[in-house]
């Protein structure tokens, strides 16, 4: 506050603010005695005198008592006059003036009350009685009672004369019995009202038992008004406890009823009890037993429990429908006053019942409706323009004006229901939709045929022979087949140009290139192209900057892409509206890195190769905490993922499905011309090493499992692939490009140089088995790198070089076949011999896997939305296969090599320094390697192979499906 | 004062029985030294596990608190804490001196059958058969693990810590090395359910041993195959093996009752311990000394490399 005043505005302050509290200031000291002065009520001095000075408050010029001082008395014994002793008062000691201070009010004599000239009422008493019964302690005016004035009031002296008596009512005296001084609700008539109509109904109701003729009676009296103020914060018609009840020795009842009116205490004190049961003494509720209460068993501490109280007003009614209202017999076998009755019993304190009952409110009945009426409101049907078509409009206009009278109603005037979806549109005014009116219409002229010649099969009467259904309906199945099944690129392309010639534009297609606008873009150029039926639309859309790598990839997309979403289906999704959000939710999450291949491994676990072939690393991330918990820094500082990082891949996509029909298809009859082209450069390098692994692997398992088997499933593989072959070469012939094309398909150089060089190798390689460790070592390790550098460059000079036609390819599948089959059996025997030696070689050769993996997953990272499938991955992953299918039996002596010096190594307190010389080793073999099989290469050329892939690729297929 | 080196001495085997405690709880499915090797932990199928005296072979102490019999026990660092786990699918890290339990953590969803402190004993990492491993925090009261490496694709049998690693032995055939420092996950691929995994003292190999009979030494680091052991029966209980406290020899429980014992340079099985009649289910090695434990049914014995004194005491006793 002191704070506040400081400032300029003024606030209104309450009360006396505080002195500023100024901390270097000593607080205020208290004011010694000495310094004290005390002042009488005059403003004179005081002085107060000490055990030396004459003690308290001194008269006589600060004497005491007398000119004397302070002089004792003598003792005078006061026995005998003890009539004339008076109880001394310490006013009689005290000066008037201090009487004030100690609270001691002047006297004076006046008459009391009780003695005045005013006479008790005794009405006035009742009522009070009638309080004090309420009140907590019963009866406490009968006290005063007991000191009943000597003198009564005039009035009351007068009435006496009069002949009145206490306890009659005042008036003329009427021709009845004396009424009983009962209490009831209803006669309890407030103020200076009359006696009630009710009242007087229930005289008439005595009457009836005893009515003496030639006797009056006085009128009741009357109760007034009890005015005694609300003390307490119940409500309205509290009771509390019943001391009454306590008086009761039976105890409590059942049940408590706080709210029950008083009448019953009343009643009691009316004199009239009704009670033989009534018993002297206090016990139960509210009071404690005496001692000399003479029943032992009678329950002295009485338990109260909260059931026996009510929670709510107006609880649930007790059985006899009284309500507590204890009226004597008479009134509750009444029948037409019951209700009154029942009712009283639950008046309120201060309230009375209502001499009149409220008016009813009349309500009155709703109108009845006629019986036709309907609770619908209806139009005139309208005549529409449209449907006048043939009239003239000024017709139309007149008829339209005269409510159609004229024209003819329609037959489905019924309603809307009887209206189809057409006819509603144009009564909505909607245009019609875009796409085609039946599902008919989205299928293919052949499909339809063919359904249509179902129909009319069963439309047909049944006396036409089955055959004939069963012939019409086989016929378009085969159609179907063959359609279902594009059996070239070219084909493909062919249909999308079909499919899109003559659409017009519909800003609704489908747009798979969404994420890349100007693939995008060139799609859509494609796409006018094709529908302006430009045969090469796909060659002229394509980016000439592009690399031929991209061109061929994206060529296939879009070829794909266009197929998918041909104009039936663009015209099927203006059908549906799209959707206001786009969905993200069709993402779903897969760990990044998937693990390889199952069989290869378990291919290296037989071989016991353990090592690169065996092992994945992936990208882990661990928890943060976990990482503060094991004292290592976090690997991945700023990444929030945990465990194994996850990535989204759409959910539904296109090219999802597509990459698992492909890999079902068989390979040549899916790959379209281009994709053939682009097949060498699609892949990575890594993926061929993997493959080729892979397929080595699988193949050298399936000759230790089934040695039997495998001549037999070969010979039936290689025939089908034939076919196949050949089928495809009359293709590539009817284009014309053959040249081309078989230069896409020619195998790497290696796969030659492992299927014809391999066996001179091993000879050599497994005589010198054993020999010097060290040079082994590094020729070993140098053998995976190799074997890389030769697939990359034989399949550089394959595209450069030219091959033979298609012809020569399908003549010599069987040859080849023959030594493929051969050399696997020569491999697999060598396998059983050096398995342990073998394990350490795949290794080496996998060690380059992470790198390539990564850069692998770079390319990936470049695409964008859903993943194409590399479109001919099969067929180079078999051309890879070959190549390291025959190149194993050549390495086994070297692995073997490397498997003693690893063991060595372990002699020696497995010092693992040794690798590190031989590094330089393995980069010289490497060299010497690369030269030779490029030579092999070129001269093995001309061998075609493709029978040996696919014979191999069935191979493959036969186990893993 | 530079005197040589002595010359290493041949090394010992633990081939002399030094005792053999009648743990009185059931089948012991396994037996732990604690991390100096002056107690073990015999995990009992009486639900209860049990420290015991390693020198005189007396009861210390009973911890009882699991819902099912103990599959796995490991003690930490200072020997405050036992952490333990059951077939009732709890992990319960216990107090040693109070034989309280600290901390009762759920969550697997099936019996857990490997557990291992960290180094520090900051985490407790438990392996079950729903396939994960769980780190559990110790140090805060976060009952929920901190990860949950769900890489397995089957029941994890077995894992050890060592420093910033975690190698797990998992029925899919793999074993998986978490490298926390790098952050990276090996899986190597062993085909056959693996039943125990180990890391050699000097943390360069990791063992394995499968349920197609052989113990698997590889390379740490690249995975390839420094040494295979073989002659022991282990095909279809999920039996232990370890190395040698000097990563001399390898070892392992087998089907027919005994323990084998190869070199780990040379393969060659080295000793053949005839433990008893029934499968030897647990051992473990002393981390120092060439003291091992093995468990069958309900014994547990101790083997020395030879008779001490303190056999005789026992005897006497």
């Amino acid at each position: 506050m002191a704070s506040d005043s400081d400032s300029d505005e003024d606030f209104v302050t309450y009360g006396t603010p505080l002195e500023p509290l100024e901390e270097d200031k000593p607080l205020k000291k208290p004011i010694p005695l000495h310094e004290q002065t005390v002042k009488d009520e005059k403003g004179r001095y005081k002085r107060f005198h000490g055990a030396f000075t004459g003690g308290f408050s001194a008269g006589y010029f600060n004497t005491v008592g007398s000119k004397e001082g302070w002089a004792p008395s003598a003792f005078v014994s006061s026995r005998q006059q003890k009539a004339g002793k008076q109880n001394a008062r310490p006013e009689d000691f005290m000066d008037e003036e201090d009487f004030s201070e100690h609270g001691i009010a002047p006297r004076e004599i006046t008459t009391s009350s009780e003695f005045s000239s005013s006479r008790r009422d005794q009405a006035a008493e009742k009522a009070k009685a009638i309080n004090a019964q309420a009140a907590l302690i019963p009866g406490d005016t009968l006290l005063e009672e007991l000191i009943a004035p000597a003198r009564l009031s005039i009035g009351v002296e007068l009435l006496r004369k009069m002949g009145w008596k206490e306890g009659q009512g005042v008036g003329p005296r009427v021709k009845r019995k004396t009424r009983r001084q009962q209490m009831d609700g209803g006669s309890r008539v407030y103020g200076c009202a009359l006696p009630s109509a009710g009242a007087e109904d229930s005289e008439d109701d005595d009457d009836e038992e005893f009515a003496p003729e030639n006797v009056t009676f006085a009128p009741k009296d009357v109760t007034p008004v009890d005015f005694s103020p609300r003390m307490g914060v119940q409500g309205l018609g509290y009771r509390g406890l019943d001391p009454g009840l306590a008086l009761l020795g039976h105890g409590a009842p059942e049940h408590i009823d706080l709210f029950k009116p008083q009448s019953e205490a009343r009643s009691r004190l009316f004199g009239d009890e009704r009670s033989g049961t009534r018993r002297g003494g206090v016990a139960g509720q509210a009071f404690g037993v005496g001692a000399l209460e003479d029943d032992d068993d009678e329950d002295v501490y009485h338990r109260d429990s909260m059931s026996r109280y009510d929670s709510v007003l107006g609880g649930e009614e007790p059985g006899d429908r009284l309500y507590g209202w204890t009226a004597p017999q008479q009134y509750s076998r009444n029948k037409d006053r019951s209700k009154d009755v029942s009712y009283l019993g639950k008046i309120l304190e201060g309230f009375t019942l209502a001499q009149k009952p409220a008016k009813e409110k009349t309500i009155f009945p709703p109108p009845s409706l006629p019986r036709d009426y309907r609770p619908v409101q209806g139009f005139r049907p309208v005549v529409e323009v449209s449907r006048l078509s043939g009239v003239s409009p000024a017709l139309a206009k007149a008829l339209r004006t005269s409510r159609g009278h004229m024209v003819k109603e329609e037959p489905q005037q019924g309603g809307r229901h009887q209206l189809h979806s057409g006819q509603r549109r144009t009564l909505l005014g909607e245009d019609a939709l875009q796409g085609p009116s039946s599902v008919m219409e989205l299928l293919r002229p052949e499909d339809r045929q063919r359904l249509l010649n179902l129909r009319n099969a069963s439309n047909q009467t049944s006396n036409q022979t089955s055959n004939q259904t069963s012939n019409q309906t086989s016929t378009p199945e085969s159609r179907v087949s063959v359609v279902s099944s594009p059996s070239s690129g070219l084909q493909q392309q062919q249909e999308a140009l079909a499919a899109w010639r003559g659409v017009q534009i519909s800003t609704q297609t489908f747009r798979p290139f969404e994420k890349n606008p100007s693939k995008q873009e060139r799609y859509e150029l494609y796409l006018n192209r094709l529908k302006q039926g430009d045969k090469d639309a796909l060659d002229r859309s394509l980016d000439p900057a592009m690399t031929e790598w991209e061109r061929s990839r994206e060529r296939d997309e879009f070829v794909r892409a266009s197929i998918l979403y041909r104009p039936s289906s663009s015209s099927l999704s203006t059908r549906f509206t799209r959707a206001q959000h786009q969905e993200d939710d069709d993402t779903v999450e897969v760990s990044r890195d998937q693990e390889g291949d199952i069989d290869d491994k378990q291919a290296a676990v037989t071989m016991k190769m353990f090592g690169k072939l065996t092992r994945e690393t992936f990208e882990w991330h661990p928890d943060k905490l976990l990482c503060k918990r094991f004292n290592v820094p976090d690997p991945f500082p700023g990444s929030g993922t945990v465990g194994l990082p996850k990535v989204k891949r759409d959910k539904f996509s296109v090219f999802n499905f597509l990459t698992v029909a492909e890999s079902r298809e068989p390979t040549a009859l899916l790959k379209p011309p281009e994709s053939m082209k682009k097949s060498r450069w699609d892949v990575s390098e890594q993926k061929k090493e993997e493959d080729c692994l892979s397929e080595m692997l699988s193949a050298a398992r399936s000759q230790t499992e089934t040695k039997v088997e495998k001549p037999a499933s070969l010979p039936a593989s290689s025939s089908s692939s034939q076919q196949t072959e050949v089928k495809a070469a009359d293709q590539k012939k009817k284009e014309g490009d053959e040249d081309q094309e078989e230069e896409e398909d020619r195998p790497p150089m290696d796969l030659f140089k492992a299927i014809f060089a391999s066996s001179s190798e091993e000879k050599s390689s497994s005589s010198s088995e054993g020999g010097s460790d060290e040079e082994e070592d590094g020729k070993m390790d140098s053998q995976p790198l190799n074997l890389f550098n030769i697939s990359s460059v034989t399949s550089s000079s394959a595209t450069t070089s030219s091959s033979s036609s298609s012809i020569t390819t399908s003549s010599s599948i069987t040859s080849s076949s023959i030594t493929t089959s051969s050399s696997i059996t020569s491999s697999s025997i060598t396998t059983s011999s050096s398995i342990t030696s073998s394990s350490t070689s795949y290794s080496a050769t996998s060690s380059q896997l992470p790198v390539s993996s990564k850069a692998s997953t770079q390319q990936d990272d470049e695409e964008f939305g859903p993943k194409l499938p590399p479109p001919s991955a099969a067929l180079t992953r078999g051309g890879a296969t070959s190549v390291s299918e025959e190149r194993k039996p050549s390495r086994r002596s070297k692995d073997k090599k490397h498997k003693n010096k690893k063991q060595h190594k372990h002699k020696k307190d497995k010092k693992k320094k040794k690798q590190k010389k031989h590094k330089h080793k393995v980069k010289q073999q490497k060299k010497k390697e690369t030269d030779s099989s490029s030579e092999d290469s070129e001269e093995d050329g001309q061998v075609s192979t493709d029978e040996l892939l696919k014979r191999l690729k069935n191979i493959r297929s036969h186990q893993t499906w | 004062m530079a005197f040589p080196q002595p010359r290493p001495q041949a090394p010992q085997l633990p081939q002399h029985l030094l005792r053999t405690i009648d743990c009185q709880q059931g089948a012991v499915r396994a037996v732990r030294f604690n991390c100096d090797g002056n107690y073990l932990l015999s995990c009992g199928s009486d639900k209860s596990l049990k420290l015991w005296s390693m020198s005189r072979g007396t009861l210390l102490k009973t911890y009882s608190g699991h819902g099912y019999e103990v599959l796995d026990a490991d003690s930490s660092y200072d020997n405050s804490q036992i952490c333990s786990c059951s077939s009732d699918k709890t992990v319960i890290l216990w107090d040693v001196a109070t034989g309280q339990v600290t901390r009762k953590l759920r969550g697997h969803a099936g019996k857990v059958n490997c557990v291992q402190f960290s180094e520090e004993a900051t985490v407790i990492l438990s392996g079950s058969i729903d396939g994960t491993v769980r780190c559990w925090d110790t140090r805060s009261r976060r009952y929920e693990p901190i990860q949950v490496l769900d890489e397995a694709r089957d029941s994890i049998s077995s894992l050890k810590v060592a420093q910033h690693e975690l190698l797990t032995g998992s029925v899919d055939g793999r074993v998986r090395l978490y490298d926390l420092r790098m952050g990276q996950l090996h899986v190597d691929f062993i085909s056959s359910p693996i039943t125990c995994v180990c890391f050699s003292q000097d943390g360069q190999c990791t063992l394995s041993s499968s349920l197609d009979s052989t113990v698997r030494l590889l390379d740490k680091s690249t995975g390839e195959m420094l040494g295979e052991y073989t002659g022991h029966k282990m095909k279809g209980y999920k039996l232990d093996c370890c190395l040698s406290s000097k990563d001399t020899h390898v070892l392992s429980c087998s089907e027919d009752g005994h323990v084998y014992c190869w070199d780990l340079v040379e393969g060659s099985l080295s000793l053949k311990l005839p433990v008893g009649k029934a499968v030897v289910q647990s051992l473990s090695f002393h981390p120092s000394e060439t003291c091992l434990l093995t468990a069958m049914e309900g014994r547990v014995q101790v083997w020395a490399s030879e008779p001490e004194e303190a056999d005789e005491e026992a005897m006497a006793k």
